[in-house]
This record gives C-alpha cells, sequence and structure tokens, in this order.
C-alpha cells in the first residue's frame, strides 16, 4: 500500500503534526511519500520523497488550488490512500480530494482494526469501524492519535510540483491573531474546570470558589465560553489554550475531544459528572458520580 | 437570493447509547431526538441573512430522515425559514457521507440555490464531509468552520476557526456553500407565535429513491463503546462519603493539598 501524507504548513512554518502522519503510516505498514504546500527552509524531517509546492505562489488556506496539486501528487505517486490531519486545513482540503478521486473518506482515524479504521462517534462516546470500497481512500486522523517517540531525521527528496490554473471562487485574506490572554492556565498548578453539566451561569461562582479553595485557577470547556458564561481567555482545548496541571478538576464536562486533546497531559485528573460513561472518564484517574452542584460545595467546605 | 439550510436530526448526546440489531448503529429505541447542535447555527445564520437583505431571500431547510425529522424542520420553520423539504428514508445511517452528499446535490440542482448553511457535522457520526461534498458536486465555493459570517454584494466574508484560538479570513463569491461551527451566533428560541405560524409553511415529501443515484463508498462494519483504558477509580454513593474519600486520594496522590 502507498500512502501519500499531507503535511501542513501555517504562517511560514512546518506544523509538528507532519510527525503524526508519518506514525500513523508506519502503523499502517504504507509505504510513504509526503506532499507539502510550503517551502525549501522548512522541508520535514525524513527520507522519503517529499512533493513540493511553493506556498509563496499557491498560499496557505487556498483549497481549490491545494486540491489540484494534491491530485497532481497523488497520481504520480500511484497513491492508495491520501491522509490528512483531521485538522481546520485537513478537514477542509480531505473531502475536495475524495470528491474528486471518487474515493471514500474515513474521517478522524483513531485506531487501525482488523478490516479497517476505527473512529470516535456519537460525541466520543462510541466507537465505529469504517471501511473504504472504493480502490483508493482518502483518511484524516485524529490530532494527537497517532505518535512516534523516535526522533524525527533524514533529508527528504524534493520533487517539485505546480500548476498554472490559479482559478477560486475564494481569496483568503490573512490570520486574526489569538485574543490575548488575561489568565495564563499553562502555568496553573491547579485547574478546576467548568462544562455544561454546571447547568447555567449562576453557578460558576461555585466552581470558581473550588478553585480559589485549591489554589488554583477557574477553566472552562467550549460550550460554557460559547454560552457567554466564563471568558473565552479561560477556555482550554484545541480551539483555548493546553494545560498540564498537577491537578485537573472537570466539573460537568462530558469530555469532547477538543476538551480532552487540551487537558490529557495534566498529572491527575479528577472528574465530576452524573453520567458515568461520559467520554471524561476515559482521562480521568477518579471519577466521581455526583451531581456537580451537590459535590462541589461539599468538597469546598471540606478544603476550607 | 435562495437559500439552502441543510439539518440532521440526532439524538441527545446525554443519553447511553447501545448498538443495534445490526450491530452497526445504535438502537434508536428510547432515545431523544433533536436538532444536530451545529445546525442550529446554520438556520441562525440563515435567517440573520434573510432579515440583512429586507426578507427578500427564500429560505428552505431540508432533512433527510424518517418521519421524526419533520420535528427538526418544524423547529428550523419556526425560527424563520419559509419552507421544509422533508427527504424520506427510514434508514439515512445506512447511507455514507457521499450518497448523503449526492441526496442533497440532486434535490439542490433543480433548485437554483445561491447559497447553502449547515453544521461543520453532525454530532452523532461527526464526518465533518457533507458539506464540502455538497458544495463540490455543485462546483459551488466552500468555506468550513465558521466562526464569523457577514455578506455584501454577493461576497462572503468567512471567519474560520483554526487551531490555537487563530481565525482565518477568506472571502467567497456565490454560490456558495458555507458549514458553521459552535459559537457562529446564538440561536434563537422560536416563540410561541412562531411556531403557530410554522404550522402553516409548506413542507415537500420526497422519496429518498427519486435523489439517490449513487453507490456507497465507505461503509461501517461495526459500532461498539470504546475500550476501557482503566486505572482510574470510579467513586459512587453519598455525596459526604464521596468528599472524604476524594481529599483522602488527593492528599496521598497528588501535591496541591498543603
Amino acid at each position: 500500500m502507498k500512502a501519500l501524507l499531507v503535511c501542513e504548513y501555517r504562517e511560514g512554518k512546518l506544523l509538528d503534526s507532519t510527525y503524526e502522519l508519518l506514525a500513523f503510516a508506519d502503523r499502517l505498514g504504507a509505504e510513504k511519500a509526503m506532499f507539502l504546500i510550503g517551502s525549501d527552509s522548512a522541508l520535514p524531517a525524513c527520507s522519503t520523497t517529499v512533493y513540493l509546492a511553493d506556498a509563496a505562489k499557491h498560499g496557505e488556506y487556498n483549497p481549490d488550488v491545494h486540491k489540484k496539486l494534491v491530485l497532481d501528487a497523488a497520481q504520480r505517486e500511484n497513491a492508495d490512500c491520501i491522509v490528512f490531519v483531521h485538522s481546520s486545513y485537513g478537514w477542509d482540503l480531505a473531502p475536495r480530494v475524495a470528491a474528486a478521486l471518487r474515493a471514500g473518506q474515513v474521517s478522524e482515524i483513531v485506531g487501525i482494526v482488523d478490516g479497517g479504521y476505527e473512529v470516535g462517534c456519537c460525541n466520543a462516546k462510541m466507537r465505529r469501524t469504517v471501511v473504504p470500497k472504493s480502490g483508493k481512500a482518502v483518511l484524516t486522523i485524529q490530532a494527537g492519535a497517532f505518535s512516534s517517540s523516535d526522533t524525527p531525521q533524514g533529508t527528504p527528496r524534493v520533487e517539485r510540483i505546480d500548476t498554472a490554473d490559479g482559478a477560486s471562487p475564494m481569496e483568503f485574506v490573512g490570520y486574526e491573531p489569538a485574543e490575548k490572554k488575561d489568565v495564563d492556565l499553562t502555568r496553573a498548578e491547579v485547574i478546576v474546570s467548568a462544562g455544561r453539566g454546571v447547568g447555567k451561569k449562576d453557578n460558576i461562582p461555585t466552581i470558581e470558589a473550588l478553585a480559589k479553595a485549591l489554589g488554583g485557577e477557574l477553566g472552562a470547556s467550549r460550550p460554557v465560553v460559547d454560552a457567554g458564561w466564563v471568558d473565552h481567555s479561560h477556555q482550554v482545548g484545541t480551539t483555548g489554550q493546553s494545560v498540564s496541571p498537577k491537578l485537573y478538576v472537570a466539573c460537568g464536562i462530558s469530555g469532547a475531544i477538543q476538551h480532552l486533546a487540551g487537558m490529557k497531559k495534566s498529572d491527575f485528573v479528577v472528574a465530576i459528572n452524573k453520567d458515568k460513561d461520559a467520554p471524561i472518564g476515559e482521562v480521568a484517574d477518579v471519577l466521581v458520580v455526583a451531581d456537580v452542584m451537590q459535590f462541589v460545595p461539599a468538597l469546598t467546605a471540606k478544603l476550607q | 437570493m435562495k437559500i439552502l439550510v441543510c439539518v440532521k436530526q440526532v439524538p441527545d448526546m446525554e443519553s447511553r447509547f447501545k448498538p443495534d440489531g445490526s450491530g452497526t448503529w445504535f438502537e434508536e429505541a428510547d432515545l431523544a431526538f433533536r436538532m444536530n447542535e451545529y445546525d442550529e447555527y446554520a438556520v441562525e445564520q440563515a435567517v440573520q441573512l434573510k432579515e440583512q437583505l429586507g426578507n427578500e431571500p427564500e429560505v428552505t431547510v431540508l432533512s433527510i430522515g424518517p418521519d421524526r425529522v419533520n420535528e427538526a424542520i418544524k423547529k428550523a420553520l419556526a425560527m424563520g425559514c419559509d419552507r421544509g423539504a422533508h427527504i424520506q428514508d427510514p434508514a439515512p445511517q445506512g447511507k455514507d457521507p457521499w450518497q448523503i452528499a449526492s441526496i442533497i446535490t440532486q434535490f439542490a440542482q433543480g433548485e437554483g440555490f445561491d447559497l447553502i448553511f449547515t453544521g461543520m457535522q453532525s454530532q452523532d457520526r461527526g464526518s465533518a464531509q457533507v458539506g464540502v461534498l455538497v458544495a463540490e458536486l455543485l462546483g459551488f465555493a466552500c468555506a468550513t468552520t465558521l466562526v464569523g459570517f457577514a455578506y455584501a454584494d454577493g461576497v462572503i466574508t468567512a471567519k474560520r476557526e483554526l487551531e490555537g484560538g487563530i481565525k482565518g479570513i477568506a472571502k467567497l463569491r456565490l454560490p456558495a456553500v458555507v458549514t458553521c461551527q459552535l459559537g457562529l451566533n446564538i440561536p434563537r428560541y422560536p416563540t410561541l407565535p412562531n411556531i403557530m405560524k410554522a404550522k402553516k409553511k409548506e413542507i415537500l415529501a420526497i422519496p429518498v429513491a427519486d435523489l439517490l443515484k449513487e453507490e456507497a463508498v465507505a461503509s461501517t462494519a461495526r459500532f461498539y463503546p470504546p475500550a476501557r483504558k482503566g486505572g482510574g477509580i470510579v467513586l459512587e454513593g453519598d455525596v459526604g462519603n464521596l468528599v472524604e474519600q476524594l481529599y483522602g486520594i488527593l492528599k496521598e496522590k497528588t501535591t496541591v493539598l498543603r
């Protein structure tokens, strides 16, 4: 099997997720070639072929043109599968490539199992095994699901690719930087985070009081931030901050993958949830099955 | 301007899921269904655009599934969509994203939509493919994961959510498909008068066989709960006891209690 691995490049840098693609291909036992719309000064450390197109010419986000370049490289390599990271770049581009090839796409792969690929579903509470039925397949892998302990090394063989057809109904304007953070959760030793399970905005001070009693900071999951209960600067997860405190207490957080990705490096995780099956239980050292608004004030009182 | 919003009805994610008889999807009995959360933002954005343009655009809301999906269509009508299209399919879970996209495309081709809104993914299957596939099949421009939307003179300014809090800004010309991320807007609650008004709005009923022309390119072999990684302690029981137990554990296993 031959795999074409589509690397990501943003603001002039190659993203580290490149090496997760290599780890996935190794797990698959596939022959590897890489694809990058980037520059000669930021090549991946590997000993495979890299199909390289110039980001200065084709842009960092320009899916109509990037699609054509991926298809060109896939054809030259005669790739059986084209692999992306399931990221804002990958989930945007992969279906365009799949549509052009009429290929089956498997999204956000977390494992390779007998006869297919394992993916999460139902808010990460369940799993599915998905099998592509087309000759060629398009795959996206979950960020962080595949990694290698080996230090990347090697010098790739560069094959240049280009297209004169730059037509697109879309124009990329530019990036907007992340909002300034008034709270630096990355340095906190203790984080107590509120999820949708706390019920309402009026209950946030109760969670904050526990954070204070433990000498820590308040964190929050995405739904709580979207609802305006807690400021964005407290958000933990892929689109917020990635944290690694000594103690992480998840209050009423079900554990969507985007949240888990931001807190699973914590030393010790306590989850308080009335749903025993919530996916947060998978990363918790202790799962307290209880109503958050009954348990949290009692724990705070004990600590004081 | 003609606008289409594609919505899916999904189970409440707080539910407990178990495999059905086929072992490839969940057992539907005992589950409560609601509109896919991402799609609520799509409906709201479509209705806001209609209002911005002096109510000139006609907004059609489409859903594929058994009769229960009419509840999701009616909610969208009560939020301000003008008419519904129910693609009648007793078993949409057996179709892959490619087939679902082809069904929507078949419907859309006869209608001449200028702009299509949908959620960036569904909460149950979560493949994040259908919106982009529809755009490709129709030859429309497409931007995914919107947390900002503005429209003027045939051009959409889309703010895409990237990783780490960064946003990417892109301009798209119509016709286009946009997929909506959580937090794009604040979806309205249907008011009682609007729920009553929605009852009078038309809902087309179209058998899925009339629109399905494509074979599946992927299939689900198995549906199952994740393997428990183990190691974690589960505490249950009286709150007072739980507090004592957790306090003991924190004292023993962490250095944060001084």
